[in-house]
């Protein structure tokens, strides 16, 4: 209780002296397109209250929230299967190795060539950068489940079935989980660069725009906003990790 | 019943390979219905290959072994095994743990839980139903394993170094209560340990191993003092002189 007000009191503090030094950075000004803290708010405020933020965030998510399920469910899959088998780990691995050291700017011309400049191009940045993480900590997880609890379900006799579902996957649990938080932020970077790099729609049109009008407070506001809404995607993502880690020690005592 | 075999487990003429490292050459080794089967050899000599491949978690890479007559091809409803490492799933409870076994036989969860807290209870571990792994002690941990060995009812127990992780008066305690296991369940007992006094304390028939490749030295058959008050075994001096014997064939690999 006394720890959790603590923490809180110190993320406030921490806080201020960012806002504190923002706002004295935009006063000096260090650059004329550095606007300060409290402008930005303002321009935060109007963006918000007058529905462009909403509208941009829309078209933002879509990308995004497709490209985040795609990866989850074949990085998971992948992954399992990379873990359980030697010869697909080495097929597929290094794809995904290779796919998170490549540069995704240079990527992303052969990208639009392919699939154009819609929906599905933007889909695949985000794919590309959430599902390496994805796939490679759920491989490793897997891997490294503890052979002797492999060796436990086998003597007591569980089939592949069960291996795989009662030990290999709860054993994996928190990493493939740590994987698709990762994943997530990635993701999230995957979707702004689709949309300052493809075609500037949503919050990536909010940043071009109000760049190419000078107006710096709208454009540091649409960057704030970005900020504040992967933070607030990673905390939702906490929680449902504790409630399902929960639920499943609940389950696990009632199954 | 069944023609009588008197011996519930045989091995014959095993050996194991490990690429170059030969762990078991030609062992043969016979384990009397009812009764408890001390291993006693160096460190490193095989004794927990033996074991596997007893409850057929490893292939022999020649000779066979018999459980009940029938040649063993993989694990089985006969065998359980106490893990030396305890081999639980920190994600679940005391319960679920014990009742591991019965659930991957597919018995419905309120007859499994039933059995299981009966073994609880035997074991000491009342209370501790709904904790988990982490909140144990390495002894009660042991305690869990032995339960859900115990819990599947198979008619022979292989246990794997079982007290090594308890301070000396709850080994004591617990070898206390194996005698009293071995004569009130009908079940052969395969016992690993490091430690002579406990191998002649506890068992019917002692095995001697050899350093690798492993073969039985010696077979010892301690019998004046088995039927005596636990209390006084320590003093008698048949256990004594049995305990001088082995030190001195054991000491010579020590060396
Ligand atoms: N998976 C493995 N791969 C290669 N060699 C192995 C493997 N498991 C065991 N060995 C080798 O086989 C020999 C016997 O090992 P084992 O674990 O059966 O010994 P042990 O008698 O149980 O020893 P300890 O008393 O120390 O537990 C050892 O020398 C070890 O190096
Ligand atoms: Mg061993």
């Amino acid at each position: 209780m006394f720890a959790r007000n603590r923490a809180l009191i110190l993320k406030v503090f921490s806080a201020m002296i960012v806002f504190g030094a923002w706002e004295v950075a935009g006063r000096i000004p260090v650059s004329f397109a550095f606007p300060t803290f409290l402008e930005s708010s303002a321009a935060f405020w109007t963006l918000l209250v007058d529905g462009t933020m909403l509208k941009a965030y829309i078209e933002t998510l879509k990308p995004l929230v497709i490209g985040v399920l795609i990866s989850a469910f074949i990085g998971i899959g992948l992954g399992l299967w990379i873990g359980l088998s030697r010869a697909f780990d080495w097929l597929i691995s290094p794809i995904f190795v290779v796919m998170q050291t490549a540069p995704l700017a240079a990527l992303i011309p052969l990208l639009v060539m392919a699939y154009g400049i819609g929906l599905t191009s933007k889909v695949f940045v985000v794919c590309i950068m959430a599902m390496p993480v994805i796939v490679l900590n759920t491989g490793g997880a897997v891997r490294n489940t503890s052979a002797s609890l492999i060796e436990m379900g086998e003597s007591f006799l569980g089939d592949r079935k069960d291996i795989i579902l009662k030990i290999i996957l709860p054993s994996a649990f928190p990493i493939i989980f740590a994987g698709l938080r990762l994943g997530v932020s990635a993701g999230f970077i995957g979707a702004i660069l689709s949309e300052l790099k493809i075609t500037p729609t949503g919050v990536g049109d909010i940043i071009t725009y109000s760049r190419s009008i000078a107006d710096y407070p709208s454009m540091y506001a649409a960057i704030a906003s970005i900020i504040i809404l992967a933070v607030m995607f990673l905390n939702v993502l906490e929680r449902i990790e504790n409630y399902l880690s929960q639920g499943r020690r609940k389950a696990l005592v009632a199954d | 019943m069944t023609g009588r075999i008197e011996n519930a487990v045989t091995v014959h003429n095993v050996s194991k390979s490990y690429g170059d490292v030969e762990a078991l050459r030609d062992l043969s080794l016979d384990f009397p219905r009812g009764q408890l089967t001390s291993l006693l050899g160096p460190s490193g000599c095989g004794k927990t290959t033996l074991l596997k491949i007893i409850a057929g978690l490893l292939p022999a890479s020649s000779g066979e072994v018999f459980i009940n007559g029938t040649p063993v091809t993989g694990p089985g409803a006969d065998r359980a095994f106490v893990f030396q490492d305890f081999a639980l799933m920190p994600w679940a409870t005391v319960l679920r743990n014990v009742a591991f076994g019965l659930e991957l036989r597919g018995v419905s969860r309120s007859e499994r839980e039933a059995i299981a807290e009966k073994y609880i209870i035997e074991v000491g571990l009342k209370g501790f139903e709904h904790s988990f792994p982490h909140e144990l002690s390495g002894g009660m941990r042991q305690r869990v394993g032995l339960a859900r060995a115990l819990s599947v009812d198979a008619d022979v127990l292989l246990m794997d170094e079982p007290f090594s992780a308890v301070d000396e008066q709850t080994r004591r305690k617990f070898q206390e209560d194996l005698l009293g296991l071995v004569q009130n369940e009908n079940k052969t007992f395969l016992f690993v340990t490091h430690s002579i006094e406990e191998a002649v304390y506890v068992s019917d028939q002692i095995a001697i191993l050899l350093p690798r490749p492993s073969r039985v030295m010696e077979v010892i058959r301690p019998s004046g003092f088995r039927d005596r008050d636990v209390n006084s075994i320590r003093r008698d001096p048949e256990y004594l002189d049995i305990v001088d014997r082995i030190w001195a064939s054991l000491k010579s690999y020590v060396e």
